[in-house]
C-alpha cells in the first residue's frame, strides 16, 4: 500500500460489491418468481436483468423477486420503482425486453410504454 | 467483478459454528448448484451478530431478512422460497421483538428488532456485516483509512493529542485513559518500544474481545498500527487466548492479508514508517491477563505478575517502553480518529465516553453480545434488549466484571452503568461480562463460585492471594453446608480488607469483590445460612431437605421406584417418607411425584 488513492480504489471497487448490503435508496426492479411466473420464463428474464446491469456496472439497482401478483395470464410481471416511489408494471417480459427497460427505463428514465401493463389490455 | 443480486451472511462466530453453521454454507453451496443460483446468490461467511441465543443466525441481502435457529434442513427451503422465488420464509424469522406479518415488515426486522434497535454498534461495527477473512470488505467500510489518515496527516502527537480528547478509556478492567496510557510511552527516550494487545480474555462468560477477533480482525491491525505510530514503535504483539481457534485463525489470516497489502511491513502508505506484528499464544492461565505476567508470558517464561511501578509504559516487554490495551479497546481506535474526539466524547456520560459492549448471559432470554452507549441503565440491557428474564422470574441481580467484580441487586437497576457508577455500587466494568441471575439464585453460593475460580487460577507467587483466598473459600464452603459457626462473616470482611491492602497483583487485589458485594446487599443471605442454616433460594444441597406431603401422597410408588438411592419406602394406603441419611438431593422424585406431593423444604 503505497497511498491513500489505491487504498480508496480498493475501497470504491469493493463497495460496489456489497453495497447490497447497506440501505438501499436506488431504484428496485421485483420479478414475479411465483409458479405462474416462472412457468411462464421469468427465471431468464430475471437473469437478463441481473446481467445488463451488471454489465453497465449499476450497483444501485436492486433486483429482488414476488410472489403472485393475481394478473397470472400476463405473467412473467416485472415492476420497476424508481428513486420516488412511481411504479412501473411490466407485463408478458422476455430476456430481450430486460435488456431495453434497462437501457431507456433505468438508465435514462423513460418508460417503455408499450410494455407496460396498460397496454397490453387495450 | 461479479454481481450478485442477493447476499447470504451466514454468521461463523464460535457460538454458530458450534451449533453447525459451516454444515450449512456448505449446504447452501449443494442447494444454489441444484437451483443454478450460484452466479446469482453469493454466500458470505461473517463474525457474531451478538445474538448468539438464537443462532445460527443468517441474514439475507437485499430483503435484511433476518434467520434465527436455523437447521441445515432448512436451508433447501430458504433456497427454493426465499433465493429463487422470492418468499421470505417467515417461520424462520427472528422471533423476539415483533412478528413480521409479510415481507415488507420482515424486510426491515434486523434493523427493526429490539435487540438490535437499541444498540449502538461502534466496536463492533462491522461484525456480521463483513466477510472477516476478506480485507478488501474492511476497506470497503473505510478500513485503513485511519491508519492512512494518521500517517499522512498527522503527527504522532496529534494522534495522542485526540485519543486524550476523545476520553476513551481502557475496555479490559481498570478503565484507565488510553490516551494517558499512550503518552507515557511516547514521552519516554527514543529507542525500542512495543505495542501489545491483551486478548487473553478469561473472566467467565466474557467472549466481546473474541467476538472483534472473529468478525473484524483487522481493525485491531489497524489500531495497533495507528499506535505504534503515535509512540514510536514498530514491532507489536497479539497475546491471544489459545482456546480461541477461530479467533488465532483468522487474525492469522487477517494479518497476512494485510502484509500482502503491504499495510504491514516496511514503508507503510509510502512513508517511513514500519510497523511488524506476530500472535502469540495465551499460556492457559487466568494470570497472564494480567499485564504484567503477560507480558512474561510474552517474553517466554512463567506467566506471574510483577510489582509495578515501574509501569510497563516504562519498562515492559523485555524492559522495554510498551502500551497495552485490550482488543475491544483497539477496536475503538480507527473510528475515533476517522470521525473525531468531539463525535465519541457525544456518546456516553460523562466521564464515560462512547460505547461498551458486554457479554450478557445467564438467567437472561437474549444470551448474546450487545453493545450500549456508556450510561445505558442495567434495566434496558436486561429487559430491552436483552429480552427480561425466562419463565418470568424475578430478577435477582447482576454479576459484572467477573471475579474481580461483584453483584449489582434489583434495588440499582435504574443506574447508568459507567465505570464510576460500577465502582460506587461495589462492583467493576471489568471486560464486560454480565450474568444475570433469578430470585432462584444463592448469592452464598455465586460468591463460592467466583472465589473458586480465583483459588484454581491464583498463581501463587503472593501468599495473600495464594493463601489468603484459599482460607476464605474453606470459610464460605462452610457457611453452605451449613456448618457456618458465629463470626465467620467477620472472618471473610477481615480476610478480604486484607488481601485488597497487600495481593501483589491486579488479581489478588479485587478477589475478595464478590464475597465484598454480596456481603454489602446480601447480608441477609449470609446470615440466614449461617444463624438459621437455611438456604433461602433453595440451592445450597446440604441445607434442603426433600418431603413428602402426607395428606397428599397417594402411595403409588413412583418416587420410590426412581429414587437412584433407594432413600423412599412405604406401603400401600400409608405414605411414603424420605431417608433424609440416604437422600442425595437429587430432586428426581419430586419431577416425578404425579401428585405433586414432594416439595422442597428451604
Amino acid at each position: 500500500m503505497k497511498s491513500l488513492a489505491e487504498l480508496e480504489e480498493i475501497r470504491k471497487k469493493t463497495l460496489e460489491q456489497i453495497s447490497l448490503r447497506k440501505s438501499n435508496d436506488g431504484m428496485r426492479v421485483i420479478v414475479g418468481m411465483a409458479t405462474c411466473g416462472i412457468a411462464a420464463g421469468a427465471r431468464p428474464v430475471m437473469t437478463a436483468f441481473v446481467e445488463e446491469l451488471n454489465k453497465r456496472n449499476m450497483t444501485d439497482v436492486t433486483v429482488t423477486m414476488t410472489g403472485c401478483i393475481g394478473v397470472c395470464r400476463l405473467e412473467p410481471i416485472v415492476e420497476v420503482i424508481d428513486k420516488d416511489g412511481n411504479k412501473t408494471t411490466y407485463v408478458k417480459m422476455t430476456p430481450e425486453k430486460a435488456v431495453r427497460i434497462v437501457a431507456e427505463h433505468i438508465v435514462n428514465g423513460r418508460v417503455c410504454a408499450d410494455y407496460t401493463i396498460g397496454e397490453a389490455d387495450k | 467483478m461479479q454481481l450478485y443480486r442477493s447476499h447470504v451472511l451466514v454468521c461463523g462466530g464460535t457460538g454458530c459454528t458450534s451449533s453447525n453453521s459451516e454444515k450449512i454454507i456448505a449446504e447452501f453451496d449443494v442447494q444454489l448448484a441444484r437451483n443454478n443460483l450460484q452466479n446469482e446468490v453469493k454466500i458470505v461467511k461473517t463474525g457474531c451478530f451478538g445474538l448468539c441465543a438464537e443462532g445460527p443466525i443468517i441474514v439475507v441481502y437485499p430483503e435484511g431478512a433476518m434467520y434465527t435457529m436455523v437447521k441445515v434442513e432448512d436451508v433447501k427451503e430458504i433456497t427454493e422460497e426465499h433465493l429463487l422465488k422470492g418468499r421470505i420464509v417467515k417461520r424462520l424469522l427472528l422471533s423476539s421483538g415483533h412478528d413480521a406479518k409479510d415481507a415488507d415488515e420482515a424486510s426491515s426486522s434486523l434493523e427493526n428488532s429490539e435487540f438490535f434497535k437499541r444498540q449502538m454498534r461502534v466496536a463492533l461495527r462491522n461484525c456480521g456485516i463483513i466477510n472477516p477473512e476478506q480485507i478488501d470488505e474492511y476497506i470497503a467500510y473505510d478500513g485503513y483509512k485511519a491508519l492512512g489518515k494518521a500517517l499522512t496527516e498527522l503527527k504522532p502527537a496529534d494522534v495522542i493529542e485526540i485519543l486524550k480528547k476523545s476520553g476513551l478509556r481502557g475496555r479490559g478492567g481498570g478503565g484507565f485513559p488510553t490516551g494517558l496510557k499512550w503518552d507515557f510511552a511516547a514521552k519516554q527516550p527514543e529507542g525500542k518500544k512495543y505495542v501489545c494487545c491483551n486478548a487473553d480474555e478469561g473472566d467467565p462468560g466474557a467472549f466481546m474481545d473474541r467476538s472483534v477477533l472473529e468478525g473484524d480482525p483487522h481493525s485491531l491491525i489497524e489500531a495497533m498500527a495507528i499506535a505504534a505510530y503515535a509512540i514510536g514503535s514498530d514491532q507489536g504483539y497479539v497475546y491471544v487466548r489459545a482456546e480461541y481457534p477461530i479467533a488465532v485463525k483468522r487474525l492469522q489470516i487477517a494479518i497476512e492479508q494485510a502484509k500482502e497489502y503491504g499495510l504491514l511491513g516496511k514503508n507503510i502508505f509510502g512513508t517511513d514508517f514500519n510497523f511488524d506484528l506476530e500472535i502469540r499464544l495465551g499460556a492457559g492461565a487466568f494470570v497472564c491477563g494480567e499485564e504484567t505476567a503477560l507480558m512474561t508470558s510474552v517474553e517466554g517464561h512463567r506467566g506471574e505478575p510483577r510489582p509495578r511501578p515501574p509501569f510497563p509504559a516504562v519498562k515492559g516487554l523485555w524492559d522495554k517502553p510498551t502500551i497495552l490495551n485490550n482488543v475491544e479497546t483497539y477496536a475503538n481506535v480507527p473510528v475515533i480518529i476517522l470521525k473525531g474526539a468531539e463525535w465519541f466524547t457525544s456518546i456516553g456520560t460523562e466521564k464515560s465516553k462512547g460505547t461498551k459492549v458486554f457479554a450478557v448471559g445467564g438467567n437472561i432470554n437474549n444470551t448474546g453480545l450487545v453493545e450500549v452507549p456508556m450510561g445505558t441503565t442495567l434495566r434496558e440491557v436486561v429487559y430491552d434488549i436483552g429480552g427480561g428474564i425466562p419463565k418470568g422470574k424475578k430478577f435477582k441481580a447482576a454479576q459484572t466484571g467477573g471475579p474481580s467484580g461483584g453483584c449489582i441487586p434489583a434495588s440499582h437497576l435504574d443506574t447508568p452503568i459507567d465505570y464510576d457508577s460500577l465502582i460506587q455500587l461495589g462492583s467493576m466494568m471489568g471486560s464486560g461480562g454480565l450474568i444475570v441471575m433469578d430470585e432462584d439464585s444463592c448469592m452464598v453460593d455465586i460468591a463460592k463460585f467466583f472465589l473458586e475460580f480465583t483459588v484454581e487460577e491464583s498463581c501463587g507467587k503472593c501468599p495473600p492471594c495464594r493463601i489468603g483466598t484459599k482460607r476464605m473459600l474453606e470459610v464460605l464452603e462452610r457457611i453452605t453446608e451449613g456448618k457456618g459457626e458465629e463470626g465467620d462473616i467477620e472472618k471473610l470482611e477481615i480476610l478480604a480488607k486484607n488481601i485488597k491492602a497487600s495481593a501483589l497483583c491486579g488479581l489478588g487485589q479485587t478477589a475478595p469483590n464478590p464475597v465484598l458485594s454480596t456481603l454489602r446487599y446480601f447480608k441477609d443471605e449470609y446470615m440466614a445460612h449461617v444463624v438459621d442454616k437455611k438456604c433461602p433460594a433453595g440451592v445450597c444441597k446440604s441445607m434442603m431437605k426433600y418431603v413428602i406431603d402426607a395428606d397428599a401422597c397417594k402411595s403409588c410408588g413412583i418416587c420410590a421406584k426412581q429414587c437412584p438411592v433407594s432413600a423412599i419406602s412405604g406401603e400401600k394406603k400409608v405414605p411414603y417418607v424420605i431417608d433424609q441419611d440416604k437422600c442425595i438431593k437429587c430432586g428426581v422424585c419430586m419431577e416425578k411425584c404425579p401428585f405433586k406431593a414432594i416439595f422442597k423444604n428451604v
